[in-house]
């Protein structure tokens, strides 16, 4: 069986001294093998922790996480992470770090530097190969973190708030070439952000959660064709998507 | 410095950045022009106080007469043997006791248990004064060699030990996370963001030491020694020779700066991803 399966996951985390704070109660949920899953909510509501404990960087405090049918406890080869911001090492050349996670595998060298290449092609960033991560913009940078999630060619790509550093021009533009590459590479895709329109514009299914404690609220199906295009952003249909996750919380500014 | 025993807290401070911009801003220009006004300077100044003020020659000789006793000195037949001696004497123990503080500095920063059990006892031994020690090491090891390199070495191995511990701790936590979500080991988180980040600070252990080097050397032969610069000196203070005391000490202090030099070379061609505030990275002890 592949794909996600999480059941009564409950993470406390117990800092010394204070109460415990539970920051993930009663989390169900199954995410099918290649489909494009977003998570949104507010800060604090238990997004990063959710995507640490699939990773296998966190251990949950109880319930069960099922990554292609086996229970998660550390991390594994099937995923490919990417973080909030591009984590590039500065004494690397952009392929040295795309090849970072084929390196720890132990990957045939030769292979892995092909599908870096190739990877870096796909995201226009053929002839940065040698250059080092201080000459490239923030756009660029993460456009090469996210080669480096896919290197090792895993099942899944996990990503906490990608886009939340890049302008808003940067950011439509990666959203798309988000969507090529997912479409492309046939992988199934969990991302995080505190966006509600980006959360609909990628998606085929929003979770939407609330804090203290963290909570899935709803799980909403999006309904908007694919591919989804720039356009769509002005669509009525795209409005009542937005709409719908919005109405969870009580004030816009609860939503950084 | 704080005076604090607890040497990891300030085993490393960072520059103000306005030093390191000062540094930059002075061009190669100002620099090339600057240096050998203010030195021809402050010699013409030395030399004209001694005459006019008529100083003896045993407190001050002027700069003319240390140049003379310079390359006198270094004519020398004997020279190039005492050199030689104090040089080895320097760069073996510098070499001693930058492998052992890198090594053990490694070993305390992987593991938690060896902080706990061992590094008390290093701290300890860091409040003990290195000079005070010496006399005792020239006892254990001799009038020879070996008692400058052990002296040497215990004075290079903490700055060592200390920074290469901070810097291993100074990995930052997301890109070590980067590395264990994609199944790196201890040994490959090790290798690929500890060791990097530990580097400059390494290097600014190294830097210091160098010049701590020159020091443990002379000390130990002040001590005790039959050969070697620092017993040049002190022959040369027996027969009231300032001229020749202080030609040697212009011999020490070119090794140091020499050998300064060549650790910066390689520090900037090995780190060249650091910027110039983080190669500012000092110990302070
Ligand atoms: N290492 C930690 N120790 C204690 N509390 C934590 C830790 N990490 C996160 N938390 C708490 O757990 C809750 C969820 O955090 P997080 O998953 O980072 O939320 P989000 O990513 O949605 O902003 C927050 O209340 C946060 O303060
Ligand atoms: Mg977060």
């Amino acid at each position: 069986m592949t794909g996600v399966a999480i059941a009564q996951l409950e993470k406390r985390y117990r800092s010394h001294g204070y109460d415990e704070i539970v920051a993930l109660e009663n989390v169900d949920v199954t995410i099918e093998h290649g489909s494009f899953v977003t998570i949104v909510g507010p800060s604090g509501c238990g997004k990063s922790t959710l995507l640490r404990i699939l990773a296998g960087t966190l251990e949950r405090t109880s319930g069960q996480v099922l990554i292609n049918g086996r229970s998660v406890n550390g991390p594994t080869r099937e995923m490919g992470v990417v973080f909030q911001s591009p984590v590039l090492l500065p004494w690397r050349s952009v392929l040295a770090n795309v090849t970072v996670p084929a390196e720890i595998q132990g990957m045939e060298k030769k292979a892995a530097v092909q599908r870096a290449r190739a990877l870096l092609a796909t995201v226009g960033l053929s002839g940065f190969e040698d250059r080092y991560p201080a000459e490239l913009s923030g756009g660029m940078a993460q456009r090469a973190g996210i080669c480096r999630a896919l290197v090792h060619q895993p099942d899944f790509l996990l990503m906490d708030e990608p886009f939340g550093a890049l302008d808003a021009m940067t950011r439509e533009t990666m959203n798309l070439e988000l969507l090529r590459i997912w479409r492309e590479q046939g992988i199934t895709v969990v991302l995080v952000t505190h966006s509600i329109p980006e959360a609909v514009f990628l998606a085929d299914r929003v979770i939407v959660m609330t804090p203290r404690p963290g909570r899935i609220a709803e799980i909403l199906p999006v309904e908007l064709p694919r591919p989804r295009t720039l356009a769509m952003f002005n669509t009525p249909e795209f409005g009542r998507h937005v709409t719908a996750i919005r109405r969870h919380f009580s004030t816009e500014a609860e939503l950084d | 410095m704080d005076g604090s025993i607890s040497a990891r807290a300030h085993s490393v401070t960072i520059k103000p950045e306005k030093t390191a911009r000062r540094v930059r801003s002075a061009s190669l220009k100002e620099n090339g022009l600057v240096a050998p006004i203010l030195f021809v300077i402050l010699m013409a100044t030395w030399e004209v106080a001694v005459r006019v003020l008529e100083i003896p020659a045993i407190v001050l000789p002027p700069p003319s007469s240390v140049a003379m006793a310079l390359v006198r000195e270094v004519m020398s037949p004997s020279f190039l043997y005492h050199f030689g001696v104090t040089f080895t004497e320097i760069v073996a123990g510098f070499a001693a006791g930058a492998v052992l503080g890198i090594v053990l500095g490694v070993a305390i920063g992987q593991s938690e248990f060896l902080e706990r059990v061992v590094y008390p006892y290093v701290v300890a031994f860091q409040t003990v004064p290195k000079v005070a020690i010496a006399p005792i090491i020239v006892i254990w090891f001799g009038y020879g060699l070996s008692s400058k390199v052990v002296i040497t070495a215990t004075i290079v191995f903490f700055p060592l030990l200390a920074n290469t511990i901070a810097g291993l701790r100074s990995a930052p936590r997301d890109q070590i996370e980067m590395l264990r979500a994609h199944t790196a080991n201890d040994w490959q988180v090790f290798h690929m963001v500890r060791l990097p980040h530990a580097l400059p600070y390494i290097f600014a252990g190294l830097d210091i030491a160098i010049v701590l080097a020159v020091i443990g050397a002379v000390v130990g032969e002040f001590v005790g020694a039959r050969a070697g610069l620092g017993f040049l000196i002190l022959q040369k203070n027996f027969t009231f020779d300032m001229a020749g005391s202080f030609a040697i000490l212009i011999v020490l202090s070119l090794i140091g700066v020499g050998l300064h030099g060549i650790i910066v070379t390689v520090q900037r061609r090995l780190l060249f991803w650091t910027s110039v505030n983080d190669r500012g990275r000092i110990a302070t002890f």
